[in-house]
């Protein structure tokens, strides 16, 4: 196969970044999108020519660590998939392939296609946890949770903070990556306890980070990699309007 | 010359780790304020620790390469983790899974060290659930479990084919609420390229800040490693592509021993090779032998397709030639039967390196929705590589690289050769002899991280309550960080012309070629002869574009794969000493009639062990005595 590839070239935070053409050939139906990338990256070198660097560890769809904004898309056309996971027998040959980084206020370019995503650590940091020590748990069956709501937390768990959400939102908002981890703990006796608190901290510092409100358009959903569900939005936003109702109450 | 203490505790086995414990000195809140300890790794292991810690009281510095610490690799991990909380009342116990562990490992490992890592899973359990990391359960609601190879009771917790990525989420939410209180700082995006010695004693660390390029110097009474494993010496591996040798290797260059560097895991069930341009296999989890059984054709080079070959035509050589386990042989054992078949002509797919994984009977018995929701994602990531619906037809897979026994050598409170520098976790060598049993990689490191490095380090840190903050303005930091400088200035300046994932690949093929899942000693010389050539070729071909200052990712890479070169000799070099063969580690010329190893317990029931002697001398290997007190040590069958 043999594709045009434009992509885009920014040297560092301080920089205006650009689109480079390169066109690429011989290319596998078998290569993974970022093998693609490996491909292109060795020739540039072997020409002289600075490698585009992006971002990436597992190459296996688990660790949140690559994505890119390809063709209009994070992560690409094909659905539930991340970037290291997508194929190049998806694309049809002779193809013109736009490659960008994730654009958003608080996910700035550091170089090429790798953006700062350590907003997102801060909203986790905000509250994204129970407060239990090491040495105080109780047995694990002391609590049962029925399987129904086990299988909608792991739904909610699965999130690997890859910030597409964020970028297929056209108000850049980050709900759907708080709302999942909100979720997830407001749904089981662990997590119920400090639900409220949880929500509030961790809005207040998703608006602190700068990313944007959420307009109910369903296409973090849609371009979510690992198929997070809005419904997760729906019961975050319960939870925050019933902390907001308390914390009047209590003054 | 240093003698290896193990400093293994007298007393009855089970009694050894609480009796051992309640005698270790503490620390009192006050002054716990007054120590840093530094962390390298954000995986079970590392976040766990940094986290313990945390909670404890003391100022933790924790490190890691990527840009959150919740993408370390512990996140990949797929099958389970293993407690020995019998809720399947299928009999078992500490001692069973203890005693399952010190076979599977074929008695290769520390009795000690392997009851006390099977004691505290259960307190791992129980803290993740109480995390809320959410395991798989049964419609009452009580935690289920599944079957992994090499055992016969059902021990191993899951959340689907996605359990390391939800217990190291649930082991980064206990990170983060550190962070958030201030006893935890992150510093993501650093590579550890040096270990800094101050009188003796590990004080700190040498860092390269991966988006500036600028060096950093960090001090700390006690340096932890917590760094994974190296198995992406085989350049085609399970592991994530950052995943590397160079921290624990930059301790072994410095002193610390390195053990049983040449104990290194071939899984059986990854995809296989599809390409040219690969460079990362996906691994297809083991608990999938629950209900996949692997086959190949009777006929040698049939190529019709697998839905056309009928039952009797088919060989489920692992049923035939080990019935009382069958699938659920063990990983060693599993991924050598698949390569006999394979070298012997039976392999199928374009290459014949490949055997097939079929569902087909257990989707037939139990419905195509009970095999979703046990392995939905898996499948789903196999169809993506692929191409191919498991559903409709059976998997292709073949044995990969792993997982790493071998690792730093430490004693009982889990500290290297060099006091004050601890490893836990894969980094280490301690709990899995010659081959770890699936799922407990993830028990051990968090059982290393969470319930055990808190209370040994605590007794060394005792000693440094007056000591002060540990300056970084000091002749042992500067010449370390010079050292890392001139290398770095070495590696930028060759300006030559070939990649370092060319030679990164290049040096794979002859680890796999000469020091994989078969070895001899005529072999295992010649790789170490073609790594010589190797790395001469790479200190004066290696090509890094761009500027040391900056976030070079070819520079990263280069540096890794210098280091490569050196553990790939201290692997053959390991490999070649230990003439027999065991668990993971076989040698050709130490085998049965039937082809299964053969170990040599009256020479060989030793730890090997490997001390740095210098760039241009051949390293010093030490032994420790391996004692079994309370197994009894036989062949290892699964027949
Ligand atoms: C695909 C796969 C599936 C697996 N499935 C299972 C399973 O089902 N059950 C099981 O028990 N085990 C499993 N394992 C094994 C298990 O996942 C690992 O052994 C374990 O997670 C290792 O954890 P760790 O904390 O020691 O290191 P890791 O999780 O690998 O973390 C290493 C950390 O060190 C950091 N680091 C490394 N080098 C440097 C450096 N030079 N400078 C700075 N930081 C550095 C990294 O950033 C990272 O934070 C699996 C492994 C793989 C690869
Ligand atoms: S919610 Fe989905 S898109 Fe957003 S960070 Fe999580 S996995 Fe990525
Ligand atoms: S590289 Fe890990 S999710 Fe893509």
């Amino acid at each position: 196969m043999e594709f045009k590839l434009k992509i885009w070239r920014q040297k560092n935070a301080r920089t205006k970044g650009s689109f480079q053409t390169y066109p690429l050939k011989d290319v596998s139906p078998e290569m993974s999108f970022l093998e693609m990338l490996d491909y292109l990256n060795k020739q540039l070198i072997e020409q002289g020519q600075e490698p585009v660097t992006f971002e990436h560890d597992c190459r296996e769809g688990i660790c949140g660590s690559c994505g890119l904004f390809i063709n209009g898309r994070p992560h690409g056309p094909q659905r539930n998939t991340t970037t290291c996971e997508l194929h190049m027998r998806e694309f049809r040959d002779g193809e013109t392939i736009v490659i960008e980084p994730w654009r958003s206020k608080a996910f700035p370019v550091i170089k090429d296609l790798v953006v700062d995503r350590s907003s997102f650590e801060r909203i986790m940091q905000a509250g994204g946890f129970v407060n239990v020590n090491v040495g105080c748990a109780p047995e694990s069956n002391s609590n049962p949770i029925g399987k129904l709501i086990a299988d909608k937390v792991f739904d909610a768990a699965a999130c690997i903070g890859c910030g597409a959400c964020v970028a297929a939102c056209k108000n850049s908002s980050a709900m759907l990556y708080a709302a999942a981890k909100i979720a997830q703990y407001a749904m089981i006796p662990q997590g119920k306890v400090e639900a409220k608190e949880r929500v509030d901290t961790m809005v207040k510092q998703m608006d602190a980070e700068g990313f944007g409100f959420c307009s109910n358009t369903y296409a973090c959903e849609f371009d979510c990699p690992k198929g997070i569900s809005t419904d997760f939005i729906a019961l975050m936003n319960r939870e925050f309007f019933s902390s907001k109702l308390c914390s009047q109450r209590h003054g | 010359m240093q003698k290896l203490d193990s400093k293994i505790p007298d007393g009855p086995l089970a009694e050894k780790w609480s009796h051992y414990k309640a005698n270790l000195r503490l620390v009192n809140p006050a002054n716990k304020k007054k120590i840093d300890v530094i962390i390298v790794g954000t995986g079970l292991a590392g976040a766990g620790a940094a986290s313990a810690l945390g909670e404890l009281g003391y100022n933790v510095k924790v490190f890691c390469f990527q840009d959150s610490p919740r993408r370390a690799h512990s996140v990949a991990a797929q099958g389970g983790i293993n407690a020995a909380k019998n809720y399947k009342n299928d009999n078992d116990s500490i001692y069973r899974l203890f005693h399952d562990m010190i076979k599977g490992g074929d008695y290769r490992a520390r009795e000690a060290n392997v009851y006390r890592a099977a004691e505290v899973s259960n307190d791992v359990i129980d803290h993740f659930t109480a995390m809320g990391v959410p395991f798989a359960r049964d419609y009452g609601g009580s935690l289920d479990t599944r079957s992994f190879g090499g055992v016969q009771v059902s021990r191993t917790f899951y959340a689907k084919g996605q359990t390391g990525q939800q217990c190291l989420l649930g082991t980064y939410s206990s990170l983060n609420r550190q962070i958030a209180k201030g006893t935890v700082k992150m510093f993501p995006r650093r590579d550890m390229l040096d270990v800094v010695i101050v009188d003796g004693k590990a004080r700190g660390i040498i860092t390269r800040n991966l988006l500036t390029g600028e060096l950093e110097r960090h001090a700390a009474h006690a340096v932890v490693l917590a760094t994974g494993g190296y198995g992406t010496v085989f350049y085609l591996s399970t592991l994530g592509l950052g995943s590397n040798a160079s921290a624990a290797w930059s301790a072994y260059r410095k002193g610390a021993f390195f053990a049983n560097p040449s104990f290194i895991q071939i899984h059986p069930t990854s995809i296989p090779v599809l390409n040219d341009y690969q460079c990362k296999l996906t691994l297809m989890s083991e608990s999938l032998r629950n209900d996949g059984r692997v086959w190949v054709p009777k006929e040698k080079g049939d190529k019709r397709h697998p839905n056309e070959i009928t039952e009797e035509e088919r060989d489920y050589y692992l049923e035939r030639r080990y019935p009382a386990f069958g699938n659920l042989v063990p990983r060693d054992v599993a991924s050598r039967a698949a390569k006999e078949r394979c070298d012997a002509g039976y392999g199928v797919g374009d290459t014949g390196l490949s055997v097939y994984l079929d569902f087909k009977d257990a989707i037939n018995k139990q419905g195509e929705k009970a095999i979703r929701d046990k392995y939905g994602n898996l499948f789903e990531m196999y169809e993506k590589i692929t191409g191919i619906n498991p559903y409709t037809q059976p998997m292709r897979i073949y044995p990969a690289g792993h997982y790493t026994m071998g690792g730093l050598w430490v004693d009982y409170n889990l500290m290297t050769t060099i006091p004050g520098l601890y490893a836990i976790g894969e980094s280490n060598f301690s709990d899995h002899g010659a081959n770890r049993l699936g799922a407990s990689s993830l028990m051990q490191c968090s059982g290393d991280g969470y319930f055990i490095l808190p209370n040994t380090i605590s007794d060394y840190l005792a000693d440094d309550i007056r000591t002060g903050k540990i300056p970084t303005e000091q002749p042992a930091f500067e010449e370390a960080e010079k050292q890392v400088a001139d290398r770095i200035q070495r590696i930028m300046s060759v300006g030559g012309k070939e990649t370092a994932s060319s030679f990164h690949k290049r040096l794979g093929k002859i680890m796999w070629d000469h020091c994989g899942m078969r070895r001899d000693a005529e072999g295992l010389k010649k790789g170490m002869e073609l790594l010589r050539q190797l790395e001469e070729e790479f200190w004066t071909n290696i090509c890094v574009p761009g500027n040391d200052k900056d976030l070079n990712q070819e520079l990263e890479k280069a540096l890794k794969v210098a280091d490569f070169f050196e553990v790939g000799l201290l692997m053959c070099e390991d490999a070649l000493q230990r003439e027999e063969s065991c668990g993971a580690h076989f040698r050709e010329e130490h085998q049965t009639e039937t082809g299964e190893a053969r170990r040599d317990d009256a020479n060989f029931a030793f730890v090997g062990v490997w001390e740095y002697a210098g760039a241009e001398e051949r390293p010093r290997l030490h032994k420790e005595a391996l004692n079994y007190e309370y197994v009894e040590v036989k062949e290892r069958s699964y027949k």
